[in-house]
């Protein structure tokens, strides 16, 4: 038995070997090939939210609402969330109150009323975001053709591949913040072109962006731009990476749950495997095999 | 099923029953005395294990689809609400969307398995065929699956699949505009594709009654690959093979939880968080990790063969890949089947290996430069393995001495 | 081979064999409970659970119905002559002598005070889903000046009590607030 075990892990390894070897070998040679976008990768970000114990910061989330509220939402659309997610806990968790508030900040229009005759009234929790543009095409017309895409799935909906073998670390490590890391990079990453580039009128150089060398959205953020009032510092880089856990939480919103559970999952399953293991050498103990 | 029956009826109940309804019997011959090899390793809980997830989907499924509206308008937007406002949604939605990559990642083990101890040679070569014809209907329950969150690689991966059938000449654009009901990809292919999405796992369990017949008529086969010879080559099911599946399955259970707490979105693709959009096709368009293989074959047939132009070919190809391991049982011409003692089909098979998941890389990368012609030198490979080797290997091969028999075998090794 | 050995050990192997049962049983029932729980309202149904309903134009002797829960819930501005009647039945006139008012005490008895507003007898609000089998019966019709519902002929009187017919129950009162003199928020 202990001979068979031995002999066909042998065998899985030296097949895995002779295929990471293979695979290696053709990453290196591809090295050359044409230019591939991203021109530089996203540096790692430490986040609350990041690994197995990871949650996000309520007061992050909150000061990356303002961001997103002061800034992005002039161009961008959050159609998913409703003003009432802003209460959720594990999220950005303000009042009942608050939530009230911001949301009577914006009208929405209903109807029709008995008249038949549509009218504007104040949002409440259960109305989603505002759009700032009435449909793509005029989001379009005013921003030189390029569509500012929707964030409510911003932070999924982006990611920087690592490649072969990190992918593989990636998984085990976990690591699952490529879209914040993505954003982040990319709100720091507007930069003088070098000499050698050329960039078409109306766009922006920046090497982080995914499709192309330079991106149509101005550089959105300078520092100062946003008042924090809980003596966090009012820079880009901060402001960055406060939208970047917003818009994560946006994009998946029950991650301090789905952590939570899985620990208590994961420990269960452990357990319940352990004295599984127990169970089986002991009906195994006297029949050779 | 096979051999005589142990099973003894004692309650009341039990002796009212075996006269009308033998299930009772049925259930204990099939579940608790039937015979195992009392050598078979923990690829051998697999089966088992798929059993598990299949139930798994089918029950995840039945649940999503209570939520979820097979409408191109609301498609996006209901999974969305399963994901935000559903209780428990979003762990039922990444249970089921990982649960299908656990289920191929079984299936691979598991027909590997098959392949490397020739599980598939007479008397069990319709108990291989029946494995191929569920793993074909697996793919097409992935493949429908993934088009239901109607995301743009839903769309375009529909687009492109679908497109497959305009490379047959002549019938090939009727054909392709009746499976889609439409010019292109729209609300009514995501009809009949939920509509089917939903019926295929029923006839995937309705094929998988007959696997296991087949299996409980022919016998398991084990890693030293020769018959049972005699009661003492065997243990009885239960609790024997219980308890060994009941820890793999727990065990696969910790590695499938991995993924649906702390890696959720690892094996799907960032585009299919972006709606559809039949204007913009995104980058890279890659289909589930698991078609990769396939799809590195389709691309590799980049030159016409004869009247075959490269479009058919790379179709006949993919297609010709999976249909081809349909006929494995009469392609390898050994008499031995556990690669054990095939030091010649070891080496073989490990290659197959190899460039199998080569070729799963290469489908994940853009198709260009060397990638194409790596992809085409393992293409030849895989079909070389199936068309080549295994029918030649039969000839030229010196298998190792077989032992006498299984419990032989056994003793000798626990003496060590 | 040996297999009598194995039972050397009941104790053990039992204990084992318990324990791992109890973890599957344990298991199972943990991941039954989201697959049912899903069934019940989402995160959107539950939000959209209060609405505001403006009674400014409600003259005396009209009701309008609006839609809360998918349920239509009537308020009617009763006439005089509606009130005085509600008051006139006897408890023990009443098929139904509970109040089925959610703003009052659960045991509280089927009085015309107590099924109508706080304060404001004239205003009546109630879900006006028959208590029999779920049908809408009709404002203003029937034996007792009430409702009556066409689906199996329960009669309801002017406070909204069953009277007559194969219905259970009084029509129940939803849980509501006056925010204003002229606004009611439901739920």
């Amino acid at each position: 038995m202990k001979n068979s075990m031995i002999r066909w892990a042998s065998t899985a390894v030296i097949g895995l070997g002779l295929a990471v070897g293979s695979v290696a070998a053709a990453t290196a040679q591809e090295a050359g090939a044409a230019p591939e976008f991203p021109l530089k990768k996203p540096v790692h970000q430490s986040w609350s939210f990041g690994g197995i114990f990871g949650q996000y910061d309520q007061a992050q989330l909150q000061r990356g609402y303002k961001v997103y509220k002061e800034v992005c939402s002039a161009c961008h659309s959050m159609r998913l969330l409703k003003f009432r997610n802003l209460a959720d806990e594990g999220g950005p968790h303000f009042s009942e109150e608050q939530v009230k508030a911001l949301a009577a900040e914006y009208t929405i229009q209903d109807g029709p009323d008995d008249n038949g005759e549509m009218f504007d009234r104040p949002r409440l929790p259960k109305d989603p975001f505002p759009s700032p543009f009435a449909n793509d095409k005029a989001a379009r017309a005013a921003n030189g053709g390029a569509l500012p895409p929707d964030m409510s799935l911003l932070a999924k909906a982006r990611a920087v591949h690592s490649g072969f073998p990190w992918f593989l670390v990636d998984m085990i490590i976990p690591y699952q913040e490529q879209g914040p890391d993505y954003i982040v990079a990319l709100m720091n990453g507007y930069q003088d072109a070098p000499a050698d580039v050329k960039v078409p009128d109306g766009l922006n150089y920046n090497p982080y962006f995914l499709s192309n060398f330079a991106i149509g959205m101005p550089k959105p953020l300078s520092d100062g731009q946003v008042e924090y009032t809980d003596g966090t510092p009012q820079t880009v880089e901060q402001y960055s990476k406060d939208v970047s856990a917003f818009l994560m939480w946006a994009a998946e919103p029950h991650l301090n749950e789905r952590k939570q559970l899985g620990l208590k999952v994961m420990l269960f399953l452990i357990t319940f495997a352990g004295v599984l293991a127990l169970l089986k050498r002991k009906i195994w103990l006297n029949t050779p095999h | 099923m096979s051999g005589h029956s142990t099973y003894e009826p004692k309650s009341g109940i039990e002796k009212w029953l075996e006269k009308r309804l033998p299930i009772v019997r049925l259930l204990h011959d099939a579940g608790v005395s039937y015979p195992t090899p009392r050598n078979l390793n923990p690829l051998w809980t697999f089966g088992g294990i798929l059993a598990m997830m299949l139930v798994i989907q089918i029950v995840s499924g039945i649940v999503l689809a209570m939520h979820y509206a097979s409408n191109s308008a609301l498609a996006f937007d209901s999974v969305e609400g399963i994901m935000r406002d559903v209780n428990w949604g979003w762990l039922i939605r990444y249970i089921h969307a990982n649960g299908a990559s656990m289920f191929f990642i079984a299936v691979y083990i598991h027909i590997l398995r098959g392949l490397y101890y020739g599980s598939y040679k007479e008397p069990r070569e319709l108990l291989w065929v029946l494995g191929v014809i569920i793993y074909l209907l697996m793919m097409a329950a992935g493949f429908m699956g993934y088009v239901l969150p109607w995301g743009q690689m839903s769309f375009w991966g529909a687009t492109v699949i679908t497109n497959f059938f305009t490379a047959i000449p002549v019938i090939g654009q009727p054909i392709q505009t009746l499976l889609i009901g439409g010019f292109a990809v729209d609300n009514a292919t995501l009809n009949r594709f939920f509509s089917l999405h939903y019926l295929v796992p029923f006839i995937i369990a309705g094929v998988v009654v007959l696997h296991i017949w087949a299996l409980h008529v022919v016998g398991q086969n084990n890693p030293l690959g020769i018959d049972v010879k005699s009661e003492k080559d065997t243990v009885p099911f239960t609790p024997y093979a219980t308890s060994k599946d009941g820890l793999f399955m727990v065990l696969f259970l910790v590695f499938y939880a991995w993924f649906v707490f702390y890696q959720p979105n690892y094996l799907g693709h960032p585009d299919n968080y972006t709606p559809a959009n039949p204007l913009v096709t995104p980058a890279h368009i890659v289909p589930e990790w698991y078609y990769l293989p396939f799809y590195a074959i389709l691309r590799a047939i980049t030159f016409n063969i004869g009247p075959i132009d490269s479009k058919l070919g790379g179709v006949l190809a993919m297609f010709g890949s999976i249909a081809v391991t349909a006929f494995l049982p009469w392609l390898d011409t050994s008499k031995v089947r556990s690669g054990r003692f095939r030091p010649l089909f070891r080496i073989a098979f490990w290659l197959f290996v190899a460039a199998v998941l080569f070729l799963g890389y290469l489908g994940s990368q853009p198709a260009d430069g060397n990638a194409v012609l790596y992809a085409q030198v393992c293409t030849a490979y895989y079909f070389a393995f199936f068309l080549i080797i295994l029918p030649v290997l039969g000839f030229i091969e010196k298998p190792k001495a077989l032992p006498n028999s299984i419990i032989e075998d056994v003793l000798a090794k626990s003496k060590h | 081979m040996a297999h009598s050995d194995t039972t050397a050990e009941p104790t053990r192997r039992d204990f084992l064999l318990l324990t791992a049962g109890a973890f599957g049983a344990v298991g199972v029932a943990s991941v039954a409970w989201p697959f049912i729980d899903q069934m019940n309202p989402d995160a959107s149904t539950r939000a959209l659970a209060s609405i505001e309903v403006d009674i400014s134009a409600l003259q005396s002797g009209q009701s309008i119905t609006v839609l809360w829960r998918g349920k239509p819930v009537v308020v009617r501005n009763r006439t005089d002559k509606e009130i005085e009647e509600g008051k006139a039945v006897k408890l023990e006139e009443l098929k139904d002598p509970i109040a089925r008012n959610a703003n009052v005490d659960p045991s509280a008895d089927a009085t015309d005070a107590n099924r109508s507003a706080k304060d404001k007898e004239n205003i009546l609000v109630m879900v006006k889903v028959c208590t029999h089998l779920g049908c809408i019966p009709l404002d203003e019709s029937g034996e007792f000046g009430g409702w009556f519902c066409p689906c199996h002929g329960s009669q309801y009187d002017t406070a909204g009590r069953i009277r007559k017919g194969p219905a259970p129950e009084n029509l129940p009162v939803p849980v509501y607030a006056f925010t204003s003199d002229t606004k009611i928020r439901i739920g």
